[in-house]
């Protein structure tokens, strides 16, 4: 159901980005950017550093169909997952299966964030790297290619 | 000798070692080595010449050949003593010399088969290769290409000075099959590759290639030149089978690395540190240890991406440190890379950990530490299903709060994750009744510990309770505590499991009862041992049935409260008066002393069930263990028979409230009885209904308390022990009793749960139409 997985660094620079829907990759990459802001503001918003699951939710920005930004209800959300140790997992989802929205989205950054230790864990990976992890694409594919 | 050799086979007189000198040459090194004269009718005479064995690099291959030599290759003897000289002389030579073997060997390999075999030994990982190749085409056929692997091999061969040992580790396992296994020639030229001779330019480009080979291949000790010789062995029948002499090599690196077989190279960061997300901390941790793997790995030369993939292969647990078998199959990665061949997109099978193991005695590592977590399985959840993480969590809960009611009620509440669990535990130990009822028996029952632990000791190691075991001391106590403790732990099982337990004081009747439990907790809910779901702790059973035991053996019931619920009324006397309260008379035959402790344990069966029947229990004395201290405070000994049935039955409503409890007191009176007379059935019964009835009517603190107080009781019944052996037949007679009491209320605690279940389902299956039914609309 994501059609856009990206993982952003402390210093806001992206890891790993991904989208499904090749012709809109661009309109995903804005998004995601500024949903940065947002993620930012939460965090400093937050006094204690704790890992907010789901921490930011944009009920949505722009509709899959058009580059308006409209406040559509459920067509496209993003959704932001912050570790300890600062980077970010934003993740655009199609909304038009909403129903346990939360929980499943809650699941799969749980799964992203098992991924990404996985792949920190790999003493080849240098962190600030770019994710290149086969693993790590594999496992963000099956997000992807959820619901067609 | 080599002097002796060059002259003999005209390179001398040549200047060169032209192939056919060559050949002679290898082959006079063979015969020297193997104490021949040397002449040249030797070579022609002596039809087995043993491969000339080359060790050492290029300098030292003289020496090392005749030192190292022995029966194996000649052909790379003979290359080995050949290649000092010529590099001097040039590659060309060589070249030359590589037809020449070629077809030498090929005699050579007619009379000694197995020499080919040997010559990947040799020093010169490449040389085994291509003398192998040489083998396979006897005839000749090889043209470019054995010249172009021994080629390049002889670089590689004069560097691998310390890749000789382990070359000829390698050469000699590797066996006809490794090397039958060998027929492309790519890896041949891949591994020529990997030494940056071209395989044309086998001569020239050898020597260059050594060179290049030795600062490359060199980077890890021998450990690349070993790689290159184990990847050709390895790619030959199954390109990612370690061989071995491969294994062995590994297994030695490994131990450069770590010591300890066991343990494992942390990579640069664990995974523990990963996931607190303290990146800082993790870069010091990995500055520490060193970033042991990532550093012999980047030996290699590889490129970091590959490297990176290698290790997310092979790293199976994920966990940031390679065990041994991970070593391995990410040492055999390499070199399979390094020979060129592309890496597979998942762990082949024959690097898998588990395999590995199979294979590798040596290697325990976390392999056992990852098989046996899914290994530990009944008992500990690991991936059953969707509650098995949570099981997984509740495990080191379980444990720690083995002795500690407090978990046993939360477990009591998750009926959801006790199942799961139970039904791994279940089948776990499907044979061991006893050992099932003993970790989950969760109420305390002291009665029956010292025969129950003695059994459950034995097979319940498995149980998180089983430690518990071990702390306490008394054989009574620990029974009591094993079911008790088990039962906190977590299981719901533990209710079928303590009651089982507490029936250990008399092992036959134990073993019945436990039997019988199991069969009963098969029917109730959860405690009992595997067949059944996890025993759950039912307060009315468990207290019911400790509560008779306690009043039968009254000493136990102290001990009962403590927690230990079903103390065989068999245990030796026990300190149960203390712990009245709840435990209701069991035993007819003591009914009378026991009686008056049930009549008090009412009042407290809440609370102490178990002290009761520790009471009674404790006037029975050494019979059998019956229900534990259940909380049927109100069993009468004397009326057993009649009220037997109603006192499990009562126990049972006991445990589940306060008022039942009253009533089971005043109907366990005959159940008590009853109970007596059923030696088996009470002890482990005793301890589930304790269990039960105590999760349900008290608060963990109380079952601390009373676990506490009744393990005091049991203790200071013990010396009581000796005189109730003239009581042991009342004992056993009122035990059984009891056993059958909290079997009945068991019984009717799993009709009860089953029906719950059943509604729960119910309303998932309702849930799921519900959902099915959004979906689509979702869809829209």
């Amino acid at each position: 159901m994501a059609v856009c997985v990206a993982v952003i660094a402390k210093e806001n620079y992206p890891l790993y980005i991904r989208s499904v829907p090749t012709e809109s990759e661009l309109k995903f990459h804005y998004m995601v950017h500024t949903s940065l802001d947002v993620v930012d503001e939460k965090i400093s918003a937050m006094g204690k550093a704790l890992v907010d699951q789901r921490e930011l939710y944009l009920g949505l920005l722009y509709p899959t169909e058009d580059y308006k930004v409209s406040v559509f209800p459920n067509q496209l959300c993003r959704y932001g997952y912050v570790t300890n140790s600062k980077v970010k997992f934003v993740m655009v989802v199609d909304s038009s299966n909403t129903a346990l929205r939360d929980n499943e989205i809650r699941s799969m950054f749980r799964k992203l964030h098992n991924s990404y230790t996985d792949v920190m864990c790999n003493p080849f990976y240098n962190p600030g790297d770019r994710i290149q992890s086969r693993a790590f694409d594999s496992m963000v594919t099956s997000m992807m290619v959820q619901v067609c | 000798m080599n002097p002796n050799i060059m002259q003999l086979c005209g390179a001398k007189r040549l200047g060169y070692f032209g192939r056919s000198q060559f050949y002679i040459a290898l082959k006079l090194v063979a015969v020297a080595q193997s104490g021949f004269p040397l002449r040249v009718e030797s070579i022609n005479t002596v039809k087995d010449l043993p491969l000339p064995r080359f060790v050492a690099s290029k300098n030292e291959q003289e020496s090392r050949h005749a030192a190292s030599y022995s029966s194996d290759s000649e052909n790379q003897g003979s290359y080995s003593g050949v290649i000092p000289p010529p590099p001097g002389r040039g590659q060309v030579k060589k070249g030359s010399i590589s037809h020449d073997t070629v077809q030498p060997r090929t005699s050579a390999d007619q009379q000694e088969p197995a020499s080919p075999v040997v010559s990947p030994q040799q020093s010169p990982p490449a040389s085994p290769h291509t003398w192998r190749k040489h083998n396979r085409h006897p005839s000749g056929g090889n043209s470019e290409r054995p010249l172009a692997g021994p080629g390049p091999f002889w670089a590689p061969f004069g560097e691998a000075q310390s890749a000789c040992l382990p070359i000829l580790l390698l050469g000699s396992s590797a066996g006809d099959a490794v090397w039958s296994g060998h027929s492309p020639p790519p890896p041949q030229e891949n591994w020529v590759s990997f030494a940056d001779t071209p395989p044309t330019s086998t001569l020239l480009t050898m020597h260059p290639a050594s060179v290049q080979d030795q600062t490359t291949v060199r980077t890890v000790a021998s450990a690349t030149t070993a790689n290159e010789i184990r990847r050709q062995s390895s790619s030959y029948d199954d390109p990612w089978k370690i061989t071995d002499e491969q294994r062995q090599y590994y297994v030695n690196q490994f131990k450069t690395i770590q010591p300890d077989l066991n343990g494992f190279i942390p990579g640069e960061l664990l995974k523990t540190e990963i996931l607190r997300g303290d990146r800082t901390v993790s870069v010091s941790y990995s500055q520490r240890r060193g970033s042991a793997a990532k550093e012999f790995f980047t030996k290699s030369k590889l490129p970091i991406l590959e490297l990176s993939h290698i290790w997310e292969l092979s790293d199976f647990d994920k966990d940031g440190a390679l065990t041994l078998d991970e070593f391995c199959a990410a040492f055999h990665l390499v070199v399979a890379r390094k020979n060129g061949y592309d890496l597979p997109e998942k762990l082949p099978e024959s690097l898998m950990p588990k395999l590995i193991d199979l294979e590798d005695t040596a290697d325990v590592g976390d392999q056992p530490g990852e098989v046996g977590y899914s290994g530990s399985p009944a008992e500990a959840p690991p991936s059953k299903s969707p509650s098995m993480p949570s099981l997984n969590q509740t495990w080191p809960e379980l444990n720690q709060s083995s002795e500690q009611w407090e978990t046993f009620s939360e477990r009591s509440s998750s009926s959801q994750t006790l199942t799961q669990f139970d039904s791994n535990i279940a089948p776990a130990d499907p044979d061991t009744a006893i050992v099932h009822p003993v970790p989950i028996r969760m109420t305390p029952s002291k009665i029956h510990m010292q025969e129950m632990e003695l059994k459950r000791t034995g097979s319940d190691h498995t149980n998180p309770t089983s430690p518990l075991l071990v702390k306490t001391s008394d054989l009574s106590e620990e029974n009591k505590i094993n079911s008790s403790v088990k039962f906190a732990s977590g299981n719901t099982v533990a209710d079928g499991y303590s009651s089982s337990d507490s029936f250990t004081s008399d092992p036959e009747q134990i073993g019945n009862n436990v039997t019988r439990q199991r069969s009963h907790s098969g029917t109730s809910p959860d405690n009992t041992a595997p067949p059944p779901p996890p025993p759950r702790p039912q307060p009315s059973h468990s207290r019911s049935s400790s509560l008779d035991m306690n009043r039968t053996f009254s000493v136990t019931t102290g001990q009962q409260q403590a927690g230990v619920v079903a103390q065989p009324p068999a245990v030796p006397p026990r300190p149960q008066p203390s712990q009245a309260p709840g435990p209701v008379v069991h035993r007819p035959v003591d009914a009378d002393g026991l009686i008056t402790h049930t009549s008090t344990s009412p009042q407290q069966i809440p609370e102490q069930p178990n002290f009761a029947d520790f009471s009674q229990f404790e006037v029975f004395a050494a019979s059998n263990v019956n229900e534990e201290q259940d909380d049927e405070a109100e069993k009468h000994p004397e009326v057993l028979p009649v009220e037997k049935a109603s006192d499990p039955a009562s126990s049972l409503r006991v445990a589940k409230t306060d008022s039942k409890m009253e009533e089971k007191t005043a109907a366990s009176a005959p159940a008590n009885v009853s109970k007596g007379t059923t030696p088996l059935a009470p002890p482990p019964k005793p301890v589930r209904r304790r269990l039960k009835s105590e999760d349900e009517l008290r608060p963990e603190v109380d079952e601390h308390t009373q676990k506490t107080g009744v393990l005091a009781a049991v203790l200071a019944s013990q010396p009581s022990i000796p005189r109730s052996v003239g009581k042991d037949k009342k004992a056993i007679q009122a035990s059984i009793r009891r056993n059958k009491e909290t079997n009945t209320v068991l019984a009717r605690l799993n009709s009860e749960l089953q029906q719950q279940l059943k509604d729960v389902l119910e309303e998932r299956i309702s849930l799921e139409v519900q959902l099915e039914q959004l979906r689509p609309f979702s869809h829209l």
